[in-house]
């Protein structure tokens, strides 16, 4: 399961089209960014950041199950399986980012701008680190649910540990506007979460952000360079759900285990 | 190209080495563009001789057709399929323990064997079973001694003569009555049913068990396959499909969510939790993502005719494997490999979880399976040529032929391609059928039921 970084043998082609379109994107938002000449490649989202969203979609995922009548053991299951996997990854990624930063310190993809360049600004951002959108996250969620009855949440609380600076440090701080936007998305989830009803399941996902969509070529074509090194050097700061949270691997572990048990049992 | 070359066993008239193309043939159903949620079709099953075609639906509903005699003075009619019987088969229910609702949405059908000339059905909801006859009246007693016409009871004292009732012809009324009903042994949601060869027994299957059942016996079912762990905590496969062999009495298989399928022999232990054989294709480690596990569940088994090979469905692919060849298929085709681009997409909106069903046709010459869009994907083992025709109301008129479909994937969309982005992802066709013996298909496209066959020339 834990992969060693390798260069992929699969076609970079997805990559390119990620630029190009990246580029496009870019160009067409209008979107001030820090840096001209670097627009292009930081619109977009980096792999870290990818992952997260898909970690943070998969537990939503999750916490809907109990929303509706029964829940479908296979689908439950397999989300489990992906969140513990990404979770897996994250904290061996939190380990091997160190252990490479120090060893290697080179740039991973030939194609892709220096790492250089794009860890300074994201170490720059990372002076920034603490946004409290994940912080706002945990007790929004908690304090929905409580009313819901459902027992996962109680370790929602526990959730808020000591993040890991270390893992943040490839990870880019997003600008005031891209929480705001997240928060908006949260709130979504939370009003539907509220409203109880199964059929907002798909409104939920309506409502989303359609940039979310673009992260399809980006995250599956993403994953096989799953290997650090590789994914490093990918920036975004266009991404509206790329969320600055920093989830906490451990306590995600802990409630994921708890989602599980619950959603088993019933 | 134009078709699949599906030559039929048995006393089909079509010649194997010709091409042929399939034209539509009827389409049951709504027109109305709103759609209830009982309508939808959740699966279509053909009897044994193909003659009836049964379809379930999310409402509980079960509703028979019956394929008319050819009928000479319409020599193009090739045996129509009209309504036979429709009955409630499942009612909705709640499970006061759990407070949760029981669906009665109709998850399989399984016809048994013909053995007089009544028809045997076993159809299925999450979790329970039952097996429906039905039977044809058409002949009346009238006449009888001890109830009047009206069937009113007569009184016994009145009674000066006897007489013996006669049978009179009637208008043709067609029954389904339940005989058995076989509940309370599945704790997780049943996903498949499969009548053993011996035509006594069969199989059901939930998430985490499967049961085997004797079709006289109700009160008790033999546990014969377990994989829920001790702590739920480390759950983390499922079972998905079961079929039984079609001429081994005692071998089964089953699929898992990760893609694995197991080969049982009930011979070596009661409770089967060791496998005979266990086919896995070993993953490709350049294609993998956070989403390989989930597309690879299976989410549909199939034994061929013959008994050699087998089918799985997952979610780009239908493989076939060869029972004596377990680390690898014998064939893979691509369903709808367009869509690996699309997972993160596919995941958020629920669609990388649908269950898409596949079907051998009579000589095992073919398969077919569906895919999104109303499209559904035929693949020729011989030929190695593939065809994706679509179900739709716009090309249903009588005995027009189905022109082929294509998904362009490219920059260039070419005229009559349809881009990828433009797939509509809710009309997914993930049930279908295939005549045992001729080339007629069943399409379920959401709560219409397409009915396919090929060209007469």
């Amino acid at each position: 399961m834990f992969l060693t970084p390798v260069v992929p043998h699969w076609p970079f082609y997805n990559l390119d089209t990620m630029f190009v379109r990246g580029l496009k994107r870019k160009c067409f938002d209008g979107e001030e960014d820090i840096e001209g000449t670097l627009a292009g490649i930081k619109a977009i989202p980096s792999y870290n950041l990818q992952r997260q969203s898909l970690l943070d979609m998969s537990l939503v995922k999750l916490q809907l199950c109990h929303m509706l009548v029964e829940p479908n053991l296979c689908r439950s299951v397999l989300i489990a399986n992906t969140v513990r996997q990404i979770q897996e990854e994250m904290t061996q990624d939190g380990t091997w980012q160190m252990i490479h930063t120090q060893s290697t310190g080179q740039a991973s993809l030939d194609r892709l701008v220096s790492t250089d360049i794009l860890c300074r600004s994201s170490r720059e951002q990372a002076e920034g680190k603490h946004v409290s959108g994940y912080s706002a996250f945990n007790k929004d969620f908690e304090g929905d649910q409580a009313q819901d009855s459902s027992e996962t949440m109680s370790t929602a609380s526990s959730v808020q540990a000591p993040r890991n600076l270390q893992s943040n440090v490839w990870e880019m701080e997003n600008p005031q506007e891209n929480k705001g936007n997240f928060q908006k998305s949260l709130d979504q989830i939370f009003e539907t979460l509220e409203n109880k009803s199964p059929n907002s399941v798909e409104d939920l996902f309506s409502e989303v952000d359609n940039s979310y969509y673009d992260l399809d070529t980006m995250l599956t074509g993403m994953m096989s360079n799953t290997k650090m090194g590789h994914c490093d050097g990918l920036e975004t700061f266009s991404s509206p759900t790329a969320t600055a949270s920093n989830s906490n691997f451990k306590s995600d572990l802990n409630e994921l285990d708890h989602i599980v048990e619950i959603l088993v049992e019933s | 190209m134009a078709g699949v070359a599906g030559g039929g066993g048995g006393g089909c008239s079509s010649s194997s080495s010709n091409d042929f193309q399939w034209c539509f043939s009827q389409v049951k159903g709504a027109i109305d563009e709103d759609v209830a949620e009982a309508d939808i079709i959740s699966t279509v099953e053909f009897n044994y001789s193909g003659d009836l075609l049964a379809t379930g639906d999310k409402g509980g509903r079960v509703v028979i057709f019956q394929r008319e005699q050819e009928n000479k003075s319409r020599p193009h009619s090739r045996g129509e399929y009209n309504v036979y019987s429709t009955f409630q088969s499942h009612e909705p229910e709640f499970d006061y323990l759990k407070s949760l609702e029981i669906e009665e949405k109709i998850n399989k059908i399984r016809w048994l064997p013909q053995q007089n000339a009544a028809h045997f059905l076993l159809s299925t909801n999450d979790k329970t079973i039952k097996l429906w006859k039905i039977s044809e009246r058409d002949k009346r007693a009238e006449g009888y001694n001890l109830k009047d016409e009206d069937g009113r009871l007569r009184d016994p004292f009145r009674i000066t003569a006897l007489r013996v009732p006669i049978l009179k012809p009637m208008d043709l009324m067609v029954e389904a009555s339940p005989r058995r009903i076989f509940a309370n042994a599945h704790t997780y949601h049943i996903n498949s049913i499969s009548v053993n060869s011996d035509h006594e027994t069969y199989l059901s299957a939930d998430d985490l068990r499967i049961n085997l059942w004797h079709l006289e016996i109700t009160d008790r079912s033999f546990n014969i396959v377990d994989i829920k762990p001790a702590n739920m905590e480390e759950l983390t496969e499922v079972i998905t499909a079961a079929e039984f062999h079609p001429h081994h009495c005692n071998v089964f298989v089953y699929s898992s969510s990760k893609g694995t399928i197991r080969l049982c022999d009930m011979r070596s232990s009661a409770l089967c939790d060791r496998h005979s054989k266990f086919f896995e294709e070993p993953e490709d480690p350049s294609s993998r993502s956070f989403f390989s596990e989930i597309i690879s569940s299976i989410s549909d088994v199939k034994f061929s005719h013959s008994g050699r090979y087998m089918m799985t469905r997952d979610y780009l692919s239908v493989k076939v494997w060869d029972l004596n060849m377990e680390n690898r298929p014998v064939e893979t085709y691509q369903v709808h490999e367009y869509l690996r681009s699309k997972l993160c997409s596919l995941y958020e909106n629920d669609c990388i979880f649908d269950k898409f069903e596949c079907c051998w046709n009579g000589s095992d010459s073919a398969i077919m399976t569906g895919s999104y869009n109303n499209f559904f994907r035929m693949f020729d083992r011989n030929t190695r040529r593939d065809i994706t025709l679509e179900a739709s109301r716009e090309s249903s008129k009588p005995r027009a032929i189905l022109k082929p479909r294509k998904v362009c994937t490219g920059g260039k969309r070419k005229k009559d391609e349809i881009s990828v982005d433009s797939l509509d992802f809710n009309k997914k066709i993930l049930h279908t059928a295939w005549h045992p013996m001729e080339n007629i298909i069943a399409v379920a496209a959401t709560n219409n039921l397409y009915i396919f066959q090929d060209k007469i020339n």
